[in-house]
């Protein structure tokens, strides 16, 4: 018999290959709540599918994709209360959609036109929404950590049973505020949970170049949190360690540390070819390990899905998402003097002299 | 009315703040039993609990970024950073952050932060500590920039700082901290984005802010010893710029002459004369002019230091220059 494994660097596991689980991780979730997950992992997959596909016909600017990530998007997602805040990083948009935001509005934010509520100015894959408490992620690598860390503060300070979940690739552990974010969450054991999407790749420069650590997870007895090193292809146990540390900062317990392993299995955005840093055999190798397919393989051991389930349930979800991007497509651009609108509150002067100015000139040439 | 010092009259908003508003806190690095590197909140914690007053891991960056995140939070907390130096190290907080928060987010995410800190030189502590880096935060879309002068305006800016839902940086002069003043200690906050006429004038304008006010005061008593009538306008506010009351001034006074403890290159200096010349031009009568720290790193030594910053003696010479001819 072998010692057990700590936390931080064994696996923590749900889901097994031959389609059961590990009883002693199950969290046992009833029916609907898993045919409701994987109705978004299905979701996410097409639509991410569908957006890439705008990009490459020129209809929309950019866009990076979570495939094979799915899971930890989904799983954190159904773990967080409504009232729990995500500050992401680039691989967790679609938790917006998991915690009710309208599909339409978030394909709107794509386009950046006049349905999207963040009014044409942030990138896509960089998405937000007050409404389901999503903050926007900052493309320099790291500043969200430290404001999951403040937000979490405030709430314990202000005794709200909020949990602020903040989260980064595997890139972001080289960073200053990934480091002094831990160490600020462990000295003021805030209501937290940071999720690390250890995905092997940032761009192109694999985990290997990242740290000499024998995982990321053990990175947290640094700063006296514990670290769990999760199967980030395993959607139930994404969910259930995200749950049970959200449950733990909830009763004042403080802060944990997850590493969600995984895999980029696109590339890192409409911008790169991931060809030329890495073996296509790797990538392979990965997709076998494929969330969806994983999670698949459970529901259909548990009788819930079969291909015919599938096939209707791709059909419903492509309707829906057509029938978004119908709605969205072609709509309006926000008025080009909205961008003086919510640099401020209010607009000073000098704002209102430009917007004056702008209205002025020349029309810009629409893009697109 | 009650005879305060600079550092008394930011201390005693604080308090203010601090006890009034449940939601507030101070947060920084030696904030709490050491009483902040300039004293200012010295006494606060023993007053008002830990639960208001929040010493943190010594990183400018989380406790700048943890003040972001607490403010989107629903608390009120205001940052105290040792000095505009050390700031450098949360500059990806503050500009790609917290200034572009709300914009980023079409106005669903409101980031209302303070943050205070100290600036500029005179106290021989070199180059790290001394720089004037004011107009760096000027330059943001997004952030209010204030600079208060007087003991009166240290207690109403930060009332207003406090009160405004827009991040707003506060920058106190090292210099200031001894002034004394009388201040009303009932009065609310100043208004942001004015700009106060200090001494009347009708030859020349010098327009100075922070820690050059008091030099730009003095320098308008020598000058009118001269029979040069000098007007001295504080601007309080860097960013919004009043640029209403610098016109104003200056299409009655015909000169111009801006003192700025920053770099004259790419300075505030250069922003003020850049809009005046765009707006009253014809007005003018002579070239501005601005007087600014040499161009070099600020050094320890007393003397080196003089000779890098704006003198009393420098702002006479200019602004005989730009009257005079």
């Amino acid at each position: 018999m072998t010692a057990p494994t700590a936390p931080d660097l064994g696996l923590f596991q749900v889901l097994r290959d031959d389609g059961s689980t590990d009883p002693a991780t199950d969290p046992f979730l009833p029916q609907d709540t898993l045919l409701r997950m994987y109705r978004e992992l299905r979701r996410v997959r097409l639509l991410e599918v569908r957006m890439v596909a705008l990009q490459r016909q020129g209809r929309v600017g950019f866009y990076g994709t979570c495939t094979g990530q799915e899971a930890t998007p989904i799983g954190v997602g159904f773990a967080a209360d409504p009232g729990d805040w995500v500050f992401p990083a680039l691989r967790e948009s679609a938790i917006m959609l998991v915690r009710g935001f309208p599909l339409d509005r978030y394909i709107a934010q794509v386009f950046g036109n006049e349905l999207d509520v963040l009014k044409g100015r942030q990138m896509p894959s960089h998405m937000s929404a007050r409404q389901v408490n999503q903050v926007s992620w900052s493309s320099c690598i790291g500043p969200q950590i430290p404001q999951a860390v403040g937000a979490a503060w405030a709430a314990k300070m202000r005794r709200r049973s909020m949990v602020a979940i903040g989260f980064m690739g595997d890139g972001a552990t080289s960073q200053p505020d990934f480091h002094n974010a831990m160490n600020f969450a462990g000295v003021f054991k805030v209501p937290c949970v940071l999720v690390c999407q250890n995905n092997h790749w940032s761009i192109s420069v694999p985990t290997s170049r990242q740290t000499s650590s024998a995982t990321l997870a053990i990175k947290a007895r640094a700063y006296g949190l514990p670290g769990v090193r999760v199967d980030g292809n395993d959607l139930l146990a994404v969910y259930r360690a995200t749950a049970d540390a959200a449950a733990r900062a909830r009763d004042g317990g403080g802060p944990t540390f997850l590493e969600c392993v995984t895999y980029r299995i696109g590339a890192h955005s409409t911008s790169d070819d991931p060809t030329r840093y890495r073996s296509e055999a790797e990538v392979e190798e990965w997709k076998k390990r494929d969330p969806l397919d994983r999670f698949r393989r459970y529901l259909v051991h548990q009788g819930l899905v079969d291909d015919a389930h599938d096939a209707q349930l791709d059909a419903e979800i492509g309707d829906e998402i057509s029938a978004a991007i119908a709605a969205v497509e072609g709509r309006a651009n926000p008025p080009r003097d909205s961008i003086f609108d919510d640099v401020y509150a209010r607009p000073p002067w000098h704002l209102e002299e430009q917007r004056r100015e702008l209205l002025a000139g020349p029309p810009a040439p629409s893009h697109g | 009315m009650t005879r305060l010092t600079y550092r008394e009259a930011v201390r005693g908003a604080l308090r203010q703040i601090l006890a009034s508003d449940p939601r507030a806190f101070l947060l920084g690095e030696d904030v709490g039993k050491y009483g902040g590197a300039y004293a200012v909140s010295k006494g606060l914690l023993a007053e008002l609990g830990p639960a208001k007053v929040r010493d943190t891991p010594l990183c400018e960056s989380t406790f700048v970024g943890a003040g972001i995140g607490a403010a989107i939070g629903g608390a009120r907390p205001i940052v105290e950073v040792m000095t505009v130096n050390f700031s450098l190290l949360a500059l990806d907080q503050i500009v790609n952050n917290a200034a572009t928060l709300r914009h980023m987010s079409g106005g669903q995410v409101a980031v209302p932060l303070v943050v205070r800190m100290a600036t500029g030189a005179g106290r021989q502590l070199a180059a790290q500590h001394s720089h004037s880096l004011e107009n760096w935060y000027a330059h943001v879309p997004g952030v209010k920039v204030v600079a208060p002068a007087t003991p009166q305006d240290a207690r109403d800016l930060l009332l207003a700082a406090y009160a405004d839902p827009n991040p707003v940086f506060v920058f106190e002069h090292v210099l200031s901290y001894p002034l004394e003043g009388e201040v009303d200690e009932t009065s609310g906050a100043a208004p942001l984005g004015r700009a106060i006429v200090r001494r009347a004038g009708t030859q020349l304008t010098i327009v100075a802010w922070g820690g050059s006010l008091p030099k730009a005061l003095a320098a308008a008593e020598a000058l009118a010893a001269e029979g040069v009538d000098a007007a001295v306008i504080d601007l309080r506010t860097l960013r919004p710029l009043d640029l209403e009351a610098i016109g104003a001034s200056v299409r009655a006074t015909r000169r111009l002459l801006v003192v700025d403890e920053g770099w004259k290159t790419g300075s505030l200096a250069g922003e003020i004369v850049a809009q005046v010349v765009e707006t009253v031009f014809f007005d003018l009568d002579a070239p501005p002019a601005r007087v600014c720290s040499r161009e070099v790193p600020i050094p320890y030594a007393a003397h080196l230091e003089a000779a890098a910053l704006p003198s009393v003696e420098r702002i006479v010479a200019a602004g005989r220059g730009v009257v005079r001819g």
